[in-house]
C-alpha cells in the first residue's frame, strides 16, 4: 500500500464534514482526489484522517441566478465542461485540465482550493471576478488564492459553491503545455481586457506588462515564461 | 477496516478493507483481476484506468473504500467469453499493442470515447490518448485501431 494509514469518513451532510473537520485538526477534506491521492500516494500529506465529500448532495450542482453561474464544489470537472450553461471561457478552460479520466473524478471546487499556481480554474475565477462561498463566508477571487497550495481558507472551514458572473465582453483562453493534458508552463484568461495568468507566480495573476517577473522552474526557466505569457495574452486579445 | 461493496464487472462483491487501499490494488489483490495494470501510480501513465458508474477513473488515484456503492468495469469486461470487444478485435488487427502494459488503460478509454462520440476524428482520438503513455508502439497504430472499432460499435448500438 502506498500512502501512510488515515481514518476515513463519509459523511453525508455538510455540518456532519465540518464537525469532522473541527475535532482533528490533522484530517484533511477529500473531493475527486485527483491531487489529493497522488500526494497520498508520494506520502507528501500523511493526514490523520479523510473527510470524504462525496456523499454530501448539497455541495454537488449547477445552477443560473440571474447573470451569475453557481457551481456547487463537488461538481465534476467533467459535468461542468458538459454543462450548456457553463460559459465557453470554462469549457474551453476545462479541455485542458488533465484529461477525462481525471476530469470526470476531479472537483470544480477541488481544483480551486488545491491552488496549483499552473491550475487553469483559479485562472478563470480570477478573470471572470468569480465568488468562494465557504461554509464561513464569501472570498473574491482577488482574495482567495495565498500563495502556491495555499488559500485563504481557514482551518475547518469548506468551500460550498462558487459564483461565476456571467462575461459581459468577449472571453479567450490560451495555454501553453508541454504535453496535452499536462500542467501548463502559462496559461491565460481574458475577459474583455481583464487578463488573468497563471504559472508565472505562486498565485494567478491580473496581466501587467511592467510588472510581470515570471518564476521560472526546471521545465521553463523565467525569461521563457515571459515570451510564452506575452505571446499568449497577445493571442487572447485577439493581436 | 472499512466495509465496502462494490460491483466489478456485473459482480457484487463485499470486502472489509483498509482506508489506504487504492481500487488499483483492490482488483489485484482482492479480487485477482490482473488485467487492470498498475504503472507510475501518480494518475500520469493511464495504464490502470477503469470505467467507474460508466465513466473513466485512474483506479490509483481512487481509494476502494470511495467505490462503495459503485459499478466499476475493468478490461476484464470487455471480451464476451472467447468472442474479442471490437476494440480488442481492431487492436489485434491494427498490430495496436505490443507489449501490452498499457493496453487495458487504453482499451477502457478509447470505449468511453467511441461510446460518447461514435464517429470521432484521429484528432480527437489523439487529444484523448495524451492520457495514456505507450512506450512500445509510437502510438499510430493505436489510433488506427480505435478508428478502426468505430464502425463496428456504431453498428452495435441500438
Amino acid at each position: 500500500m502506498k500512502p501512510a494509514p488515515f481514518a476515513y469518513h463519509r459523511p453525508a451532510t455538510l455540518d456532519e464534514a465540518l464537525a469532522l473537520l473541527a475535532e482533528d485538526e490533522d484530517a484533511k477534506p477529500l473531493a475527486g482526489g485527483q491531487s489529493l491521492v497522488p500526494m497520498l500516494n508520494f506520502r507528501l500529506a500523511r493526514p490523520s484522517a479523510l473527510v470524504d465529500l462525496d456523499a454530501i448532495e448539497e455541495l454537488t450542482g449547477i445552477r443560473i441566478e440571474g447573470n451569475v453561474l453557481v457551481v456547487g464544489a463537488m461538481t465534476r470537472q467533467w459535468d461542468l465542461e458538459q454543462s450548456p450553461d457553463a460559459f465557453p471561457l470554462l469549457r474551453e478552460a476545462l479541455g485542458f485540465v488533465g484529461h477525462t479520466a481525471t476530469r470526470c473524478r476531479g472537483t470544480v471546487g477541488g481544483s480551486l482550493v488545491h491552488a496549483d499556481p499552473t491550475a487553469e480554474l483559479p485562472v478563470c475565477a480570477l478573470a471572470l471576478g468569480a465568488e468562494l462561498v465557504t461554509s464561513r463566508r464569501t472570498i473574491p477571487a482577488e482574495e482567495f488564492f495565498v500563495s502556491v497550495f495555499t488559500t485563504a481558507l481557514e482551518p475547518g472551514e469548506l468551500l460550498v459553491e462558487v459564483r461565476f458572473p456571467a462575461p459581459s465582453e468577449p472571453t479567450a483562453f490560451e495555454e501553453h503545455a508541454h504535453r496535452h493534458g499536462d500542467f501548463a508552463v502559462v496559461c491565460v484568461a481574458a475577459v474583455g481586457d481583464r487578463v488573468a495568468i497563471g504559472g508565472v507566480a505562486p498565485t494567478p495573476v491580473l496581466w501587467d506588462e511592467n510588472g510581470l517577473e515570471p518564476v521560472g522552474d526546471l521545465f521553463a526557466p523565467a525569461g521563457y515564461k515571459r515570451g510564452v505569457a506575452k505571446a499568449l495574452v497577445e493571442r487572447a486579445l485577439g493581436g | 477496516m472499512i466495509q465496502t461493496v462494490l460491483t466489478v464487472n456485473g459482480a457484487r462483491h463485499e470486502r472489509r478493507v483498509e482506508p489506504r487501499l487504492l481500487l488499483s490494488d483492490f482488483l489485484r489483490h482482492e479480487l485477482a483481476l490482473y488485467g487492470t495494470h498498475v504503472g507510475c501510480e501518480h494518475g500520469v501513465c493511464g495504464a490502470c484506468t477503469v470505467l467507474i458508474d460508466g465513466r473513466p477513473a485512474r483506479s490509483c488515484l481512487t481509494l476502494a473504500v470511495q467505490a462503495d456503492g459503485r459499478t466499476v468495469e475493468t478490461v476484464e469486461s470487455l471480451a464476451d467469453g472467447a468472442a474479442l470487444h471490437p476494440l480488442q478485435q481492431a487492436f489485434h488487427e491494427h498490430f495496436g499493442l505490443q507489449c501490452g502494459f498499457c493496453t487495458s488503460g487504453i482499451l477502457m478509454t478509447a470505449a468511453f470515447l467511441l461510446e460518447q462520440n461514435p464517429d470521432p476524428t484521429e484528432a480527437e482520438v489523439r487529444a484523448e490518448l495524451a492520457g495514456h503513455l505507450c512506450r512500445c508502439t509510437g502510438y499510430a497504430p493505436i489510433v488506427d485501431s480505435i478508428l478502426a472499432a468505430a464502425e463496428p460499435l456504431r453498428a452495435r448500438r441500438p
